[in-house]
C-alpha cells in the first residue's frame, strides 16, 4: 500500500468538498478499495471516509419506500429491512461474510457495480432511486456495464431508495471460490408488472430479463418462463462457468426466484 | 471406559491454549534488532531468457541496502532431488540445477530472479517493482500441457533436456510382459482416462524466513518455516551453501500447517543467509498470499490412463497405467519420489491383484515445482484405482461393495507381497468396510435417496476401500530405490533432576498435537503425570538429528525413537535402583512409576532415581555413569499400511449442477490409537482437504502459463460448511507389527481415501437420475462441469 491522506467529514457538504480535491476517492467499508490499495493496483492521495456521516447512515421508510443510507452496511441492512422488505434483507445477508457485512456498505457496492455483486440486482429490479450529493439517478439510467455507472467525478451516492414489491425473491448461485454470485436473479412483483434483475452473468453487467419480466407479468409463476430460453451471447465465460452454463442459471434461478417469492 | 489419561485418552490439545489465544510465535513473529526486509522480485513471464537485470535503477533508491540476482549465485550448489530415479532403460533422471535465483531463464510465472533487501518493507516493495521494470526478459513459448510438452522437442523448459521428460520409469519394469499378457486375457478390460487435479497447498501461515549472521563467531541462523529444520539444514549446508552443519543453526518455531509444502528446501533460505552474511544485519522474508499461489510447492498433477482387466464377476486380474506428472519447472526436493515409490507401489490397493505395471514419465513445464502434499502420490494411485472399479461394476452390472468383498486381501494374507514391491504386514479390509457399511447406514440409503428426490436432488453414494503406505520409511529399502537420505528419525529423553522430563524429537508438529499426545505415551510408560513432560522440536541446536514430519510418520518413526529411549530410561533406573535398594538388577521391576524389588514392598520412585542420577551421593559411580538422558535412533522395518473404508453421498442439483456432499463415513485401521480425539481431528482435516480435491479446488494455468487461480477469489478453499459433520470410526484396528507402539499413521489417511469416494459417489447419483452417459467427470466435480456432463 502507498501512503494517503486521510480525512473523515461529518456531512454530506463537507465531504463535496474534499473529494473535488485532486487525486481525492471516497471510502466506504473498504472491502474493495483497501485489498486494491493492498495490491498497489489503486493509490489514491486522499480517502474521504463516508462513514462519519449521520445522514448517510441507516435504514427508514419515506417517501418513494424505504430509505437505505449509503454508508450502512450490509449487516444493517440484513437486520433492519427485513420486516419491510425481505428480500432485500436476505441479499444483504447473504454477502461476504460477518467480517464483510460488518465493513461493507450498499453505497460501496452500488458504486463499485461489480458486475457479481448483489445490490445492483436489487436495485435494478426494484426500480430504485440512487440519491447522490447533486440529484436521483433512476436504477434503469444508473448501470452503465461492469463497473461502469452513471456517477460523474466528484459525485457520491448518498441514499438509496426502493420501492417496496408486493413480493420478492433474490436467489444467489455462489462463485465456488470468492461465494459473490457465479448469477443471481433478483424478482420483484409490483402492482404495475413484474421486474427481473440478473447479476454476475453478463459482461455488461446487470441488466433486465425483459422476455420473462412480460410472462411473469402475465402469469406470475416458474412455469410463465418455462418456454423462454436465454441467449449465451453477451454471457460471461470464465473458469467457473461457461456462457451456456450462466445463461441456464439466469432461467432456472429465475423460476426458483419466481417460486421463492414472498 | 475411556480413559483420561496416558496412552488412548482424548487428552485436549495443551498446544491449542496458546494458537487459540494469539500466543503462538511464529516466524514472522518475530522482530529483531537491526532486522531489513527482503522482497522477491518474480517472473511475471512463464517462460523467458532475461536479458538484462538493471540493478543499478534500485540501488540508489531509499532504503534500499542490497539487490542480488541470479549471477550472486550461480557458482553455489544446486536445491538437489532427494530420490534418484531411473528410467526404463536404466538411465538416471535428468536433474536440471534449481537455482537460489533464476540464472538466464526464468521458468514459470512467481520464478524468482531478484531480491531487494531495504530497510523497510515498504521500501523493499517499492524498489522490487522498479527493478521488475527495469528487467527485460525475451519472453519464450510457454510449455505448459505435458501431453504438449513431451510432444514437441522444440520447446524446452531446460535448454539440455529436448523432450521434457525428467524419467519414464516402469514398475516394475520385468513384469510388463506377464502384465500385457494378463490383460489380453481377461474376458473384460475397463479402461479410464482421468486427471488428478493440481492443488496449491495453502497453510494458513505463509512460507517465511529469517537470516541471521554472527560475524563474532561466524555462525549463521535460521528460523524458518520448516517441517523438518535438521533436513533443511542438511540442504543448505551440503548442497546449496556449503556453510558447514555446524556453522548453521534452524529454528522451525510455531508453524501453522505445511501439508508438505513446508518439507522442501525453498531458495528464500538461502538468499536471506547471504544477505545477512552480506549485510551484517537480520534479514526476513514472508510470502504474501499471492506469492503462495505462484511459489510454493504444489500437489498432485497427474493425467493418466488406467486399465483394469477383470473376470465377469469382477475378480481383478489385472492393472496397467501409464501416468504423466507434472513435475513443474524444477525438482523439487522430492518431487521425483511422490509419482513413483509413493504411487506405482500402492497401485495394487487394499486387493489381491496378481499383476501390475505401472509406467510414469515426469514432465517439466513452465510451471510452479510440484511435489508432496498431503498424501503425495498415494492419493493419485488410490483415485485411480478406486475410480476404474467403481467403473468396472456399472460395465458389468455388478454391486461395489460385493466387488470390494471379492478382491480384498483377507487377514489370513498377512504378511503379504505385492506385485510392486511392497509387503503389508497386517490389516484387516473386510472388518472396516462392514464397519462402514454399518455407520454409514447404506440399508437406509433407498429411504434417503426417496427424501432427496423429493427435495428436488439426486442422491448418490461412493465407495472407497483404500490402503496406504506410510510411516516413512525403512532406510534401506528406500535406499535401493533411490533415496538419497536416511528416513530414520531420533528422540533424546532427558528426565531433569526435580523429575521432569524434556523430549527432543527429530519429528515437528505444524498443527499434528505431538505437545499433546508424545507426552502421553511418556507418562504411561513412566508412570508419571503427563504434565511433568514436554516436547522440545524444531530446533537443530536443541534436537538431535531427525527427519521431519510429513508421511505420516511422526508417532510411527519419531514416536518409536522416543519409545525406545524411554526403554533406556528405564533401564538405567533399574541399574541405579539395584544400587540403591542394595537388590540385584535383575531383581528389579518398573511399575506405575516405581522401581521395586521383586516380591517384597522395596521401592523407589521415579522421581527419587532421577534425583539420585543427578545427585549421585548414593550411587554406583564406578560401574555407571550420572545423569538421566538417553537418545535413541529408531529406523522402522518397514512402512505402516493404514488402511479403511469410506462411504459418501451426495446430492446433486441437476439445475444448476452443485454438488453438495451430505453425509461422509469412514472407518479407518490405523493400529493402536494414541488420542482418539487427535486422531478424528486429523481424518477430519484429510477428508476435508479430499472433500476440496474432488468438489472445488482446481490450479489452473491458461496457455501461456499464466495462473488463473493465483487468489482465493478464483481458488476455491473447502469452507466449513462445504463439508458434512463426519461419522469417523477407528475401532477395527490391527496393530502395526513391526513398530513398539504398534501404530500405523492417520495424518494423510483422510485426503487418500476421500476423493474416490466423492466421485463414486457423483457417478452414482447421476447414473441413478438416469444420466446414464455419464460415466466419468474430472475433478473438481464443480458445478459447471457436472452441469456440462448432464447436457453433453
Ligand atoms: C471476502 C469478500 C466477499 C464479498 N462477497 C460479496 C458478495 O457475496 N456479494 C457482493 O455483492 N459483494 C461482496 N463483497 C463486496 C462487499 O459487498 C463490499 O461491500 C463492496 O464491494 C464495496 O463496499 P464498500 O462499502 O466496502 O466500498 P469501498 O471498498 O469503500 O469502496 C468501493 C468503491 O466505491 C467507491 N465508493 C464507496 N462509497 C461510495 C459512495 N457512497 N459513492 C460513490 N462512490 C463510493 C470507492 O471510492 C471505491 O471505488 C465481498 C467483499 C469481500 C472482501
Amino acid at each position: 500500500m502507498h501512503n494517503f491522506e486521510f480525512v473523515k467529514p461529518s456531512s454530506i457538504a463537507d465531504a463535496a468538498l474534499a473529494l473535488s480535491g485532486e487525486g481525492a476517492q471516497p471510502l466506504s467499508g473498504g472491502q474493495t478499495l483497501l485489498p486494491t490499495m493492498k495490491q498497489r493496483l489503486a493509490a489514491p492521495e486522499v480517502l474521504v471516509s463516508l462513514t462519519g456521516i449521520a445522514e448517510m447512515q441507516g435504514v427508514c421508510t419515506g417517501d418513494g419506500g424505504l430509505h437505505i443510507g449509503a454508508a450502512t452496511p450490509h449487516v444493517v441492512v440484513a437486520r433492519e429491512a427485513a420486516s419491510h422488505f425481505p428480500a432485500l434483507a436476505a441479499l444483504a445477508g447473504g454477502i461476504g461474510d460477518p467480517a464483510v457485512r460488518n465493513r461493507g456498505t450498499i453505497g460501496g457496492s452500488v458504486a463499485n457495480n461489480d458486475p457479481a455483486a448483489c445490490y445492483p440486482a436489487a436495485v435494478l429490479a426494484s426500480g430504485a432511486v440512487v440519491v447522490t450529493n447533486r440529484r436521483k439517478i433512476e436504477a434503469d439510467d444508473y448501470f452503465q456495464g461492469m463497473f461502469t455507472t452513471a456517477l460523474e467525478e466528484g459525485e457520491f451516492i448518498t441514499s438509496v431508495v426502493f420501492p417496496i414489491p408486493q413480493k420478492a425473491a433474490y436467489v444467489k448461485f455462489n462463485q465456488p471460490a470468492s461465494r459473490f454470485a457465479l448469477t443471481a436473479v433478483f424478482v420483484a412483483k409490483f402492482d404495475g408488472g413484474v421486474r427481473v434483475a440478473v447479476t454476475g452473468a453478463s459482461n455488461n453487467g446487470v441488466f433486465r430479463w425483459a422476455e420473462a419480466e412480460a410472462a411473469l407479468s402475465a402469469d406470475f409463476a416458474a412455469s410463465a418462463i418455462a418456454g423462454l430460453t436465454v441467449p449465451d451471447t453477451d454471457m460471461i465465460s470464465d473458469l467457473h462457468g461457461s456462457a451456456a452454463y450462466r445463461a441456464n442459471l439466469v432461467k432456472v434461478l429465475t423460476g426458483r426466484a419466481v417460486t421463492a417469492a414472498r | 471406559m475411556p480413559k483420561d489419561t496416558g496412552i488412548g485418552a482424548s487428552t485436549k490439545r495443551r498446544e491449542d491454549i496458546r494458537f487459540l489465544t494469539g500466543r503462538g510465535v511464529y516466524t514472522d513473529d518475530l522482530s529483531l534488532h537491526g532486522q531489513t526486509f527482503a522482497v522477491m522480485v518474480r517472473s511475471t513471464v512463464a517462460h523467458g531468457r532475461i536479458v538484462s537485470i538493471d540493478t543499478a535503477a534500485v540501488e540508489a533508491m531509499p532504503g534500499v541496502l542490497a539487490v542480488f540476482t541470479g549471477e550472486d549465485f550461480k557458482d553455489v550448489g544446486g536445491n538437489p532431488a532427494g530420490w534418484l530415479i531411473n528410467s526404463r532403460d536404466g538411465t538416471p533422471m535428468r536433474e536440471p540445477k534449481r537455482p537460489v535465483l533464476a540464472h538466464g531463464k526464468v521458468r514459470h510465472v512467481g520464478d524468482a530472479y531478484a531480491a531487494v533487501i531495504a530497510e523497510t518493507y515498504a521500501q523493499a516493495k517499492d524498489a522490487a517493482q522498479v527493478l521488475s521494470d527495469a528487467t527485460v526478459i525475451e519472453d519464450l513459448p510457454a510449455v505448459v500441457d505435458m501431453r504438449g510438452a513431451v510432444a514437441d522437442a522444440s520447446n524446452r523448459v531446460h535448454d539440455e533436456i529436448p523432450d521434457n521428460v525428467c524419467f519414464d520409469w516402469g514398475w516394475i519394469e520385468d513384469n510388463r510382459a506377464a502384465v500385457d499378457a494378463a490383460m489380453k486375457a481377461a474376458p473384460h478390460v475397463v479402461t479410464l482416462e482421468l486427471t488428478n487435479n493440481r492443488l496449491v497447498p495453502n497453510a494458513m501461515e505463509p512460507r517465511a524466513s529469517i537470516g541471521e549472521y554472527f560475524p563474532g563467531t561466524g555462525d549463521y541462523k535460521l528460523t524458518t518455516t520448516s517441517q523438518n529444520p535438521h533436513l533443511t539444514r542438511l540442504l543448505v549446508c551440503a548442497f546449496v551453501m556449503g556453510i558447514p552443519e555446524n556453522k548453521l543453526q534452524v529454528v522451525a518455531p510455531d508453524v501453522g500447517g505445511g501439508f508438505g509444502s513446508k518439507i522442501y528446501h525453498y531458495g528464500e533460505e538461502a538468499l536471506v543467509l547471504a544477505a545477512a552474511k552480506r549485510l551484517g544485519r537480520p534479514v526476513r522474508w514472508t510470502a504474501e498470499r499471492t506469492e503462495s499461489f505462484l511459489s510454493d510447492a504444489h500437489g498432485r498433477d497427474h493425467v493418466t490412463k488406467i486399465e483394469m482387466g477383470c473376470t465377469l464377476e469382477g475378480d481383478i486380474l489385472a492393472i496397467r497405467t501409464e501416468t504423466l506428472a507434472n513435475v513443474g519447472a524444477y525438482l523439487s526436493n522430492f518431487s521425483t519420489a511422490t509419482p513413483t515409490f509413493l504411487h506405482g507401489t500402492l497401485m495394487a490397493g487394499p486387493y489381491k491383484v496378481p499383476h501390475v505395471y505401472v509406467n510414469v514419465k515426469a514432465v517439466f513445464t513452465n510451471t510452479a515445482p510440484v511435489d508432496a502434499y498431503r498424501g503425495a502420490g498415494r492419493p493419485e494411485a488410490t483415485y485411480s484405482i478406486e475410480r476404474v472399479v467403481d467403473k468396472m461394476c456399472r460395465e458389468l452390472g455388478l454391486d461395489p461393495f460385493e466387488v470390494r468383498r471379492r478382491n480384498l486381501l483377507t487377514p489370513d494374507q498377512f504378511p503379504y507381497t505385492t506385485p510392486v514391491g511392497l509387503v503389508y504386514d497386517t490389516g484387516n479390509y473386510q472388518a472396516t468396510l462392514d464397519k462402514a457399511v454399518e455407520l454409514a447406514d447404506v440399508a437406509g440409503f433407498e429411504a434417503r435417496r426417496a427424501d432427496s428426490a423429493k427435495r428436488g436432488k439426486l442422491r448418490g453414494m461412493g465407495l472407497s476401500t483404500w490402503i496406504e503406505a506410510c510411516g516413512i520409511a525403512p532406510s534401506h529399502l528406500v535406499g535401493v530405490l533411490g533415496a538419497r537420505v536416511g528416513l530414520y528419525d531420533a528422540a533424546t529423553v532427558r528426565v531433569n533432576a526435580t523429575g521432569t522430563i524434556s523430549v527432543m524429537t527429530g519429528a515437528h508438529s505444524h498443527g499434528q498435537g505431538h505437545e499433546t499426545v508424545f507426552p502421553q505415551i511418556v507418562a504411561e510408560k513412566l508412570g508419571i503425570d503427563a504434565s511433568s513432560v514436554e516436547i522440545v522440536h524444531g530446533d537443530t541446536a536443541k534436537i538431535p538429528f531427525g527427519m521431519g514430519s510429513y508421511g505420516s510418520r511422526s508417532l510411527a518413526v519419531a514416536g518409536s525413537a522416543m519409545d525406545r529411549a524411554i526403554d533406556k530410561i528405564i533401564a538405567k533406573g533399574k541399574k541405579i535402583a539395584a544400587h540403591m535398594l542394595e537388590a540385584a538388577e535383575g531383581d528389579i521391576t518398573f511399575a506405575d512409576g516405581k522401581f521395586s524389588v521383586a516380591g517384597t514392598d522395596k521401592a523407589k520412585t521415579f522421581g527419587e532415581i532421577a534425583f539420585s542420577a543427578y545427585v549421585p551421593h548414593n550411587y554406583p559411580l564406578e560401574t555407571l555413569e550420572p545423569g538421566l538422558e538417553e537418545t535413541a535412533f529408531y529406523d522402522p522395518a518397514n512402512f505402516t499400511y493404514p488402511a479403511g473404508a469410506y462411504i459418501c453421498e451426495v446430492e446433486v442439483d441437476e439445475g444448476t449442477g452443485k454438488v453438495d456432499v451430505v453425509s461422509f463415513t469412514c472407518a479407518d485401521d490405523f493400529g493402536n490409537v494414541m488420542n482418539p480425539m487427535i486422531v478424528e481431528g486429523q481424518v477430519h482435516g484429510g477428508v476435508g482437504q479430499g472433500i476440496g480435491q474432488a468438489v472445488l479446488e482446481s490450479t489452473t494455468y491458461d496457455e501461456n502459463g499464466q495462473l488463473l487461480t493465483g487468489s482465493y477469489m478464483d481458488y476455491a478453499m473447502p469452507r466449513a460448511d462445504d463439508v458434512p459433520f463426519y461419522t469417523v470410526d477407528h475401532s477395527c484396528n490391527t496393530p502395526c507389527t513391526h513398530n513398539p507402539l504398534g501404530v500405523k499413521g492417520c495424518g494423510e489417511a483422510g485426503a487418500i481415501g476421500s476423493p474416490p469416494a466423492v466421485v463414486n459417489a457423483v457417478i452414482d447419483a447421476l447414473q441413478r437420475g438416469g444420466h446414464t452417459h455419464v460415466t466419468h467427470i474430472d475433478m473438481p466435480v464443480s458445478p459447471n462441469r457436472v452441469w456440462q456432463a448432464i447436457n453433453a
